[in-house]
């Protein structure tokens, strides 16, 4: 039981996809100007990633391996395809506003990655979970990243007012540039500045370490 | 002409790939700690655009378009749910054939791009050009120059972050910011000065 726990929530925090393992970062700046689309998009390639992993691991031992990527893209293609189709007749509004992004699924590197590192090599039930867990760690970055954008851009959340505008006769003045591209860079770098503060041991190496300006150790 | 032109120069700087679109961030990110390789990856990208946007886009015109196989004798068929399957598909394929045709016929290119070949396969840009293709409905000169337009929008974009990153890397950055957190933040101000482009027509 706590292997599987293990795996599930690793991915979240310690080992998170986009913050440590630079995967999977395109859909994250997106998609993420309101928190509905957000939602939505991190429950399908949550499920995505889950499903690509318990398949891809039950005929592991079954690709050869000089096929392998081929084999992994039809069966996430696949996946993709279904996801979309479920979106297009269930939230068809939604599936407008994610436009590509659902189909870039197929690319994001957190479900060809895991496929790759995890799947290739476990049985079914822990992968289906380390697809579940990395899911989830994609999905409280794109929540947070969200939550901040539609808050502070448009003094929403989920489309409730939270913060009264000041062209509704409120007094919360919109931050335009949360709603534009840039910010999404903004906010990820410093989340991942938050998280690398609190995982000491996530802290990358100096390429260059600066030498000390007085020479107090030196020949005098 | 004009049309084209302006086609050409929005998927370059209006619809940057890389900056505004946020497309090909994995690699975009990765891959971008030394001008020559970010460079050679760039070139990479350009070749494979240029030849799969159009490929795609004959295939969804003459195969999966809502009646395309009328030729066929199939006048009802819509098979456009298949796409995405199709695309990822000729990706694979013709990053494989282009492997093997430079292996085979211009070593040194192969040699300078060689590691970086397999990876264009999983780059968003790619594939989000050929869908950006179909959904805007492009023809087939036009998604020639869109695809041709984007590939040098990433290139470039990707050039320019790995000049900023070969000097960035004597700078004291605070240690939770190192590596990956100051690219972030390096990309949101190129993006920023990108947006300058927004209003660019021709």
């Amino acid at each position: 039981m706590s292997a599987t726990k293990t795996i599930l929530i690793k991915p979240i925090f310690m080992n998170n996809p986009i913050a440590l393992q630079i995967l999977g970062v395109c859909s994250a700046l997106a998609v993420t100007t309101s928190l509905q689309v957000s939602l939505v998009m991190c429950m399908a390639l949550t499920a995505v990633t889950a499903f690509s992993n318990l398949f891809i691991s039950m005929i592991r031992n079954h690709i050869p391996s000089s096929i392998r990527i081929i084999i992994q893209m039809t069966i996430i293609a696949s996946l993709v395809i279904l996801v979309d189709q479920i979106l297009k007749a269930y939230a068809f509004e939604i599936s407008k506003q994610l436009s590509v992004f659902v189909g870039l699924i197929i690319t994001n590197c957190i479900v060809m990655g895991r496929a790759e590192a995890f799947a290739m090599k476990n049985p079914p039930i822990p992968s289906f979970m380390d697809g579940i867990g990395n899911g989830l760690g994609y999905s409280v970055v794109l929540i947070v990243v969200g939550t901040i954008r539609e808050l502070f851009g448009s003094g929403t959340l989920l489309g409730y007012t939270i913060l009264p505008t000041v062209s509704d006769g409120g007094w919360y003045q919109p931050n335009g540039l949360m709603l534009l591209a840039p910010s999404a860079f903004f906010i990820i770098g410093f989340f991942i500045w938050v998280l690398r503060n609190k995982h000491e041991e996530q802290v990358e190496d100096n390429e260059f370490e600066m030498m000390p300006h007085t020479t107090e150790t030196g020949a005098h | 002409m004009e049309h084209y032109l302006s086609l050409f120069v929005s998927a370059i700087f209006v619809e940057n790939m890389a900056l505004m679109m946020f497309l090909g961030m994995c690699t975009f990110l990765a891959v971008s700690k030394k001008v020559d390789t970010a460079l050679g990856l760039g070139v990479a990208v350009i070749v494979v655009q240029v030849i799969t946007v159009p490929v795609n886009n004959l295939i969804f015109h003459y195969l999966l378009k809502d009646g395309a196989l009328a030729w066929a004798g199939l006048p009802d068929l819509d098979l456009s749910f298949l796409g995405y399957l199709c695309y990822i598909g000729v990706i694979a394929a013709m990053v494989q054939i282009l492997e093997m045709f430079l292996d085979k016929f211009v070593p040194a290119l192969y040699n300078a791009l060689g590691v970086f070949l397999p990876l264009i396969t999983v780059n968003c840009a790619i594939l989000g050009a050929s869908l950006f293709m179909v959904q805007r409905s492009y023809t087939f000169a036009e998604s020639t120059v869109y695809g041709m337009g984007a590939g040098v929008g990433w290139a470039l974009a990707i050039a320019l972050l790995a000049g900023i990153r070969e000097k960035m890397k004597y700078s004291d950055v605070p240690a939770g910011l190192r590596g990956l957190g100051i690219t972030f933040i390096t990309t949101g101000l190129m993006s920023l000065g990108f947006m300058s482009f927004s209003g660019l027509s021709l």
